[in-house]
């Protein structure tokens, strides 16, 4: 049997059972690093290494970047894949749509952001039945050959406001269909549990409106659905700049998602790099936690010892 | 043979294409695209042997730029 456990921290082969052992060994050694209750579930569940580089599980898939950018609105897609790399984004959502008959010769996305080294995450936008959605998914997964999809069932254009009622019957139909479905979602606490006990991959509720960068509206929402699901939560759509993306990590959120705050600014690139920093800023904060507020300001240079 | 492709009618196409003379014809690549028939997606592993039909109704697909 070659299942040995092995030590994360320092290679110490586990020759018995399983774990065996691994209590005392933890205890001794590397209880300075992470207390063993604290360790043990990791260990278990082969989340360790992960949790230490913190990086972004999505459905089995690592990812060191916890931001993932959209490719649409860009002014050509050299543009786009010039952001990309500014972003250090690993995963880009794309659209499923009919190819152009008329010009088989134009440029297409795959020749630009190059789907072997960047995670392709089809969306399911423009569709607005449940059915739709499949349709589409399928034919992406065909077209691709992966499962990881962003399911978003949209109703309204002036708001395009998720239709939960029919997420909710698009994301099981994929589910059952095999897929793995991150999800577009309002920032409901009660529709994001239902998505999550579907089995969804992740939850992604909007910070505001697709497209209107207005920032995150309503952080109270963001943060309970953060604190009740044990999916990765995306906020997915609303970020205006860099600031709105930390103000998402901050809250507690796996990562984010946008599209227009980077292809719309005057220097996608340049965004695409703030974008980073402040992923990584927030994550950090959030990780470090924050001093509590007060009501009344409170002296950083002692009092004491004054002349 | 007549077939809609992408809700368009194309007349005058040769009897008997598979879905590979098909792509062929109008120089689509084969990678990153997705057929669907008749509302049944067509595997890639069966372009070659998936013969098509007068009146079929087509969708090709791949993937552009999208959030």
């Amino acid at each position: 049997m070659s299942n040995s456990k092995i030590c994360p921290e320092c290679g110490h082969v586990f020759r018995g059972n399983g774990w065996d052992g691994i209590d005392a060994h933890w205890r001794s050694k590397h209880e300075d690093i992470m207390p063993y209750e604290k360790a043990w579930p990791l260990l278990k569940d082969d989340k360790y290494q992960a949790h230490m580089d913190d990086t972004l599980i999505i459905a089995g898939r690592e990812f060191s970047s916890r931001l993932i950018i959209g490719t649409g609105k860009y002014k050509t897609y050299q543009q786009n894949a010039d952001a990309l790399a500014a972003s250090g984004a690993q995963m880009v959502t794309v659209a499923v749509r009919r190819v152009n008959l008329t010009n088989p010769d134009e440029p297409l996305l795959v020749d630009f952001i190059d789907p072997k080294k960047t995670v392709y995450l089809p969306n399911t936008a423009g569709c607005f039945t449940g059915e739709d959605a499949v349709r589409t998914l399928r034919l992406a997964r065909e077209a691709g050959g992966w499962d990881l999809v962003k399911l978003e069932v949209l109703s309204d254009p002036k708001h395009l406001y998720p239709d939960m009622e029919e997420t909710l019957r698009a994301a099981k139909l994929l589910i059952a269909d095999g897929f793995e479905v991150m999800v577009y979602c309002s920032d409901d606490p009660v529709f994001a549990r239902k998505l999550e006990d579907l089995g969804c991959a992740a939850i992604m509720p909007l910070g505001a409106p697709i497209g209107s960068g207005l920032g995150i509206q309503n952080p109270v929402n963001i943060r309970l659905i953060v604190e009740q699901t044990s999916v990765p939560v995306i906020v997915d759509a609303g970020v205006g700049t860099a600031s709105d993306a930390a103000i998402a990590m901050e809250l507690g959120c796996d990562g984010v998602l946008m599209n227009t705050a980077i292809a719309e600014a005057k220097d996608p690139t340049l965004m695409a790099r703030a974008m980073q920093h402040a992923v990584k800023a927030g994550r950090q904060a959030y990780l470090a936690g924050r001093m509590p507020r007060k009501k009344y300001a409170d002296p950083s240079s002692p009092l004491a010892g004054l002349i | 043979m007549q077939l809609i492709i992408n809700g368009e009618t194309h007349a005058d196409l040769k009897a008997n294409m598979s879905v590979f003379d098909l792509l062929a014809h109008l120089s689509l690549p084969k990678a990153k695209i997705a057929v669907e028939r008749n509302k049944e997606i067509v595997p890639k592993s069966s372009y070659a042997t998936v013969v098509l039909q007068d009146g079929d109704v087509l969708e090709i697909i791949t993937f552009i730029g999208g959030g």
